[in-house]
């Protein structure tokens, strides 16, 4: 689904990528872990298509097409989603209008018709219902005045109405009580299926004990240093970072 | 002949004209003396430094209208709230229109100007208020008292809570080649009386039109007025907007100003407190795009203890648009225990276009809250970066981002149907459909 070939990009002239590798496949959950500051938020940003990044070098494959040059709306409507970890706040806009504009923003993309009301706010009960998300909650101005974890829930919550065929979600876990952090993985694992795939960020082995990963890459200095299953999370978190600079060293 | 002899010469035919007694006369004659001394402002004035009516001044206006210019309601339906009952006093080319209007003297008065100056069962009123809140020697206020004839007069007496919003609309037609109105308003607002006043000028059609009025409001010991001024008219059209308002102990008065048309447009908006335990309240909004031109200037005049005023002005300006606000605060020394919070924030959306931001404050009690705050931005790219990353296209995801940063001034809007109109005019401005309703 997603294949990535030594990307490099530079950020106010400094190099944060330095030649990353990856090949994601439908049906698969990849986590991605590493130290502060090794690259790993970039990274998403980059595959989502942020311009605030550049990329000098390499290429990014969206089921075999070039995304390179593609605007981040239009990544958008191929079927990318990244959950972020500091969302926006819209005052005066609700979590529910937010949506519906940004479904029908992608269905006009695609040249259909906005999704009718019905169907809108049936598809709005059953993703709300999956995440433990109560119908107040969904006329709020978008994440003003959320709680961390009522972010992060929005953001799953958008993922799970949007349907995105990958989803990168950088560093979902952060700031998560232990209950919000299982409902958060429930709703992830109950959105996953054949057709999808997902790309987890994060810090910590923690999340990946609620969503478990097919594989695992340790991230550093702007590239993947190490691949393996999901033990290889598991080692990290014993043995910490270090270990595997000594090793590369 | 410039325009300033023309309004002079022209004033003797005026006075014959009209029937007032000596006293509104006399108020007249003086105002025409500070008008003939002072003339137009020009930008060597401090006051005037950033907005220019050069542009304004240099016509020949009709200054008085030829009567009966009919309009159709049907024409002209959508600028007023026709989805709640309300009060209408409706102007055509400054010629009062009982067709349009609905006014009323059942248990509030709803009239004219014209007719509370001549008739003796006003006359307490008149003598009372009429030209007592407004500011003497400001030459466009004094031009404006020299011609005052007609207008709104609102007087909600002593308990009284109007069930219905006023609307004050000016239409002009344009049946004249360029057209210079001065309507006065006069609303007094009686002890623990509540009322709602929404006033609008409207050109209807691309001739020039000049509008200079004068508002005055006296609001009595526990009043409640809240004022809405829609200001979204053509190009062609120019305003300049002189409010003078009086608060007595225990008042609220709130002053929504929404900018998103007009060619230029001055709003000379000044508060005064008689008392103590007043609260004054300022808002601002401003949605402007090619040569647009939109100046605020406000003074909240704390001259008495325990009272608290709040301004908050937003602007957003596109192509080559102008803003300006200059807020005055002036606080008395005897004015300890103020909370005077002004805020002015603004999104510059092209290079070209422009704001000015002046705070002013004057200070001479020690015991006093006073802050303010000024902020010249543009949408941030990461923020941006949120929405498209949802699929919401750039231009779009601006609109979304411009709509939430507008929302606050919307939000202390009591009208719910206006706060929708206002909102389908803020999409409106913005260019995009955000596929919901606002």
């Amino acid at each position: 689904m997603l294949t990535i070939e030594n990307l490099h990009a530079v950020v106010d002239g400094k190099l944060i990528l330095n030649g990353i590798d990856l090949d994601v496949k439908a049906g698969e959950i990849h986590a991605i872990m590493g130290p502060n500051g090794s690259g790993k938020s970039t990274l998403s940003s980059v595959i989502a298509g942020n311009k605030v990044y550049e990329m000098t070098k390499g290429n990014i494959l969206l089921n075999g097409e070039n995304i390179n040059e593609l605007d981040a709306e239009t990544r958008a409507h191929k079927g990318i989603f990244i959950s972020f970890q500091y969302p926006v706040e819209i005052p005066g806009v609700s979590v529910t209008n937010f949506i519906k504009t940004a479904i029908n923003a992608s269905r006009k993309a695609q040249g259909l018709e906005d999704m009718p009301a019905s169907e809108m706010l049936k598809k709005i009960r059953q993703k709300a219902a999956l995440l433990d998300i109560d119908r107040k909650f969904l006329s709020r101005s978008l994440n003003e005045g959320f709680s961390g974890g009522e972010k992060k829930r929005n953001e799953i919550f958008q993922m799970a109405m949007l349907e995105p065929k990958l989803s990168i979600l950088d560093e979902t876990d952060s700031g998560l009580d232990i209950d919000a952090l299982k409902i958060v993985a429930n709703g992830v694992n109950r959105l996953r299926n054949k057709n999808n795939a997902v790309i987890l960020i994060t810090h910590y082995q923690r999340l990946l004990n609620y969503i478990i990963p097919d594989f695992v890459h340790v991230i550093n200095e702007g590239k993947i240093v190490k691949s393996g299953t999901k033990d290889l999370a598991k080692e990290l978190e014993a043995k910490g970072y270090d270990w595997i600079k000594k090793e590369l060293n | 002949m410039e325009l300033k002899e023309k309004l002079l010469d022209s004033h003797l035919a005026f006075e014959e004209q009209s029937e007032v007694n000596e006293t509104i006369q006399g108020f007249r004659t003086r105002a025409l003396r500070v008008f003939e001394k002072k003339g137009f402002p020009t930008r060597k004035i401090e006051a005037w430094k950033y907005t220019s009516l050069a542009s304004v001044v240099n016509k020949n206006y009709a200054l008085f209208p030829r009567t009966d210019s009919g309009i159709e309601l049907k024409h002209v339906k959508r600028y007023f709230l026709y989805d709640i009952d309300t009060y209408k006093i409706v102007f055509i080319d400054g010629i009062y229109s009982p067709f349009l209007s609905e006014t009323t003297h059942d248990g509030l008065d709803v009239c004219l100007l014209s007719a509370a100056l001549s008739k003796q069962k006003y006359k307490p009123i008149i003598d009372k208020y009429f030209n007592k809140a407004a500011v003497k020697d400001e030459s466009l206020t004094a031009l404006n008292t020299a011609f005052a004839k007609e207008g709104a007069y609102i007087y909600i007496p002593k308990n009284k809570v109007s069930e219905n919003p006023i609307e004050i609309v000016h239409f002009s037609t344009g049946e004249q080649k360029a057209l210079w109105l001065q309507p006065r308003n006069l609303i007094v607002v009686e002890e623990n009386a509540q009322v709602q006043i929404i006033e609008r000028h409207q050109s209807l059609s691309s001739h020039d039109v000049v509008t200079n009025t004068v508002t005055e409001i006296h609001a009595h010991k526990d009043s409640l007025l809240d004022y809405y001024k829609i200001q979204n008219d053509l190009d062609s059209a120019s305003l300049i907007d002189n409010t003078y308002i009086v608060q007595e102990k225990n008042s609220h008065v709130s002053v929504h100003t929404f900018s998103f048309g007009g060619k230029l447009v001055r709003n000379n908006l000044n508060y005064f407190h008689k008392d103590q335990n007043i609260m004054s309240t300022l808002k601002g909004l401003t949605i402007l795009k090619g040569k647009q031109h939109v100046d605020h200037n406000t003074l909240v005049n704390h001259s008495k203890p325990n009272c608290d005023s709040h301004q908050d002005y937003k602007g957003i300006y596109s192509e080559q648009s102008k803003g300006v606000f200059n807020g005055k605060i002036f606080v008395d020394k005897i004015a300890q225990k103020t909370n005077a919070f002004q805020q002015s924030n603004n999104i510059l959306i092209d290079d070209k276009a422009t704001i000015n931001s002046k705070p002013q404050l004057e200070i001479f009690a020690d015991d006093v809250k006073c802050s303010h705050g000024c902020t010249i931005g543009q949408l941030d790219e990461d923020t941006l970066f949120y929405l498209r990353s949802r699929g919401i296209p750039r231009k779009e995801a601006k609109a979304l981002l411009t709509y939430a940063f507008a929302n606050n001034i919307l939000q202390s809007v009591q009208i719910n149907v206006l706060k929708k109109r206002i909102n389908g005019q803020i999409a409106e401005k913005l260019g995009v459909n955000l596929g919901f309703d606002l």
